[in-house]
């Protein structure tokens, strides 16, 4: 054989650990000993701890070799890699990868197969199936297969995207917006980053979907500046989809019109809240608008917008191609659908574990994650980014879905899930978040702003072992009153770590002066 | 990065595209910083003036966002993570260490979206997994 088909992910997390040395290293190789062969920059398969990932297609199967560095090409020649020859470092097919094989996805179902910006590829691996359908539906029809499929916002809140998109379907205007939130602030979550680079056509393909629902004619994608290779991607992704027709004056050969444009975040957590984000998009400081009005009935420049997250928009063409039973058939209660989450932290098998709501904590940081990357046991969990509650192995029983977190005091927020091993001190991680709604607040009510600096002086004296039953007491009244007295989930949410760390780890906040020098 | 020398015309001319562009302020700012590392200060009254809005305006916005620095670029921008994944392999003890080589050089960001592989760091825009002074140093310039 002389010719071969490899693919390395051109993801941003793989080429942080070496990708491109991979692929300058293969290229090289390859050259020196006259061996034809095309190199694939796929996207993540989300299997972190095996990259760089490297897979060559040997007939219908896809043999994978993981983590590979530059210094471990030559053995791969060695081992006759491009033939799927045996080495160490082999994993076999990569599809039975039990970690995969045992997933259900249907949001990433094309993540990380192909070159993410080859339209013939994209098709033929289902894309634009839901686009073509949805041209043959009226708006009505489109929000009511979203409605009917049960999915609920990504983004955090979990509120149901066919509620928003009917309100903006009603509305009279003649200018409609779509804002696509891809600010993902959240610690611990990158599955927008991973769709964006690794499968950008199904984002386009979704928010063109939603256009046609409600009679959208512009789109904006605001993405955080900590993501310039999604940026650059997105921006090559909507190029390609305007020449193929997909985004225009006339989507498909349709009378439908869309235009889609990305616009870069400037390095505020804030901007991620909806509001904020609109004010961001129209140049402004990133301070959060009262509500109402809603931004379905008044939002970007005054208009009706529909604000979604990357993965509530990319949900879409599934649910339109393949029908709202099939999607609503996986999930429990009223969790329906599959959730993207994101295993990080200190995991041993960290990455994007897609599976239908219900799922157990447990199965999620122990069987997938198998535990920690320290290999000391797990002592925390945070789950849902910095406003998320810290749960403890306790509660490895708990469904992963929105009613069963928010009944355990926590939430799902965008899916992160972040490990801590036993080094993890608990009232440290409650004044970080503390410290953190200081830095991110964005000015405009009182509890936020100032409330928040002074828990991390209470919690800091806690730590230090001042009068800590008076400044637990204190700082519980601090937690209730940022809850009630906070405009948006910033301050709002901010002592939900607090809290939660205070219950589920009460020795963390108990006799400092001992542990403290 | 290299990024031109500051001039007024060379200003003007960075900002032109976005002469038609509703709610220009905060990306023509971006573009600003993107040319020349940095938003001198007489940009502000330039921007100001050339979009017909106040410059407490353009003052406001570019104090809100991290990202916007009205100071000359540093030889390296080394930006690490100290978000809560981070955190959980290490890197409050990176960042401690990046200060104390690098000083000024060094700064705080949450999150890189790569959570899985920290800890993250990114130096003059290239993105580092399991980040090490080591790692850094040899991505310096
Ligand atoms: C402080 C704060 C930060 C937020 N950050 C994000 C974010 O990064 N990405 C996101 O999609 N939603 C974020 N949200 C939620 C948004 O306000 C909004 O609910 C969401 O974008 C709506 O889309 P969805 O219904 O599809 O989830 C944030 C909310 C708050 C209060
Ligand atoms: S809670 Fe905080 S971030 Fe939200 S509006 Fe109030 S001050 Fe701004
Ligand atoms: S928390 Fe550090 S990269 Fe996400």
């Amino acid at each position: 054989m002389n010719f071969a088909k490899v693919f390395v992910p051109g993801d941003s997390a793989a080429v942080s650990v070496g990708a491109d040395d991979v692929v300058a290293e293969i290229t090289r190789l390859a050259k020196a000993a006259d061996i034809q062969i095309e190199i694939v920059r796929n996207g993540t398969r989300g299997v972190f701890w095996l990259e760089p990932l490297v897979e060559v297609q040997v007939g219908e199967k896809r043999i994978g070799y993981g983590p590979i560095k530059g210094d471990d090409v030559a053995g791969l020649f060695e081992a006759q890699f491009l033939k799927g020859g045996s080495h160490e470092l082999c994993i076999g097919n990569v599809e039975d990868l039990p970690w995969l094989a045992k997933q259900d996805r249907v949001t990433f179902r094309r993540v990380g197969l192909n070159d993410p910006l080859s339209m013939s590829d994209y098709e033929a691996h289902g894309g634009l199936i839901g686009l073509r359908r949805a041209l043959k539906l009226s708006g009505e029809e489109i929000v009511a297969e979203v409605l009917e499929s049960g999915l609920r916002g990504r983004g955090g809140a979990g509120f149901p995207a066919g509620i928003k998109w009917r309100t903006v379907l009603d509305a009279q205007s003649d200018l409609k917006y779509l804002c696509c939130n891809a600010d993902e602030g959240d610690s611990g979550t990158f599955a927008d980053r991973i769709l964006i680079e690794g499968d950008p056509f199904t984002l386009i393909e979704g928010m063109a979907i939603a256009a046609i629902a409600v009679g959208a004619t512009q789109g904006i994608v605001y993405t955080r500046s900590e993501y310039p290779t999604a940026i650059a991607k997105l921006n090559a992704a909507i190029a390609i989809a305007c020449e193929h027709g997909l985004l225009g004056k006339n989507i498909l050969g349709s009378n439908f019109e869309f235009n889609l444009k990305v616009r870069s975040g400037a390095g505020s957590y804030v901007c991620g809240e909806e509001t904020a984000m609109l004010e961001s998009i129209e140049g402004k400081r990133g301070v959060v608008r009262s509500k109402p009005p809603l931004p379905a009935i008044s939002g970007l420049f005054g208009k009706p917008t529909v604000i979604n997250n990357v993965l509530t928009f990319s949900s879409v063409p599934a649910i339109i191609s393949e029908g709202a039973s099939a999607y609503k058939s996986r999930g429990v209660g009223r969790s329906l659908g599959t959730q993207v989450f994101q295993l990080g932290g200190n995991v041993k098998c960290g990455g994007i574990v897609e599976t239908g709501f219900g799922i157990t904590l447990g199965e999620l940081v122990s069987g997938y994650g198998g535990g920690t990357l320290t290999g000391k046991p797990i002592k925390a969990v945070q789950i849902g980014g910095p406003l998320g509650a810290y749960f403890s192995p306790k509660n490895f029983d708990l469904s992963m879905d929105y009613e069963s977190l928010l009944a355990a005091g926590g939430m799902l927020g965008h899916g992160g899930v972040v490990i801590f091993d036993t080094e993890v001190d608990l009232a440290i991680q409650a004044k970080f978040a503390m410290e953190f709604c200081a830095i991110e607040s964005c000015g405009k009510c009182t509890p936020c702003r100032l409330g928040s600096t002074r828990g991390a002086e209470t919690i800091q004296e806690i730590i230090e072992g001042h009068n800590v039953a008076a400044n637990k007491k204190l700082l519980l009244d601090l937690c209730e009153v940022m809850t009630d007295g906070s405009l948006c989930a910033m301050g709002g949410l901010t002592p939900m770590p607090v809290k939660s760390a205070m219950i589920n780890f009460p020795g963390d906040f108990e006799n400092r002066s001992a542990v403290t020098k | 990065m290299k990024y031109a020398t500051w001039s007024k015309s060379a200003g003007l001319a960075v900002l032109e595209p976005f002469r038609d562009e509703p709610g220009p302020v905060l990306i023509s700012l971006q573009a600003l910083q993107r040319e020349f590392g940095y938003i001198p200060a007489e940009a502000v009254a330039i921007v100001a003036n050339f979009f017909n809005v106040s410059r407490a305006d353009v003052h406001g916005v570019l104090t809100f966002y991290e990202d916007l620095s009205s100071s000359p670029p540093l030889p390296n921008e080394i930006h690490v993570c100290i978000a809560e994944a981070c955190q959980a392999v290490g890197s409050r003890s990176l960042e401690k260490a990046l200060k104390l080589a690098h000083g000024e050089q060094v700064r705080d960001v949450f999150c890189f979206g790569n959570c899985a592989l920290g800890p993250a760091a990114m130096v003059n825009g290239v993105l580092i997994g399991r980040a090490t002074p080591e790692k850094i140093a040899a991505a310096m310039k």
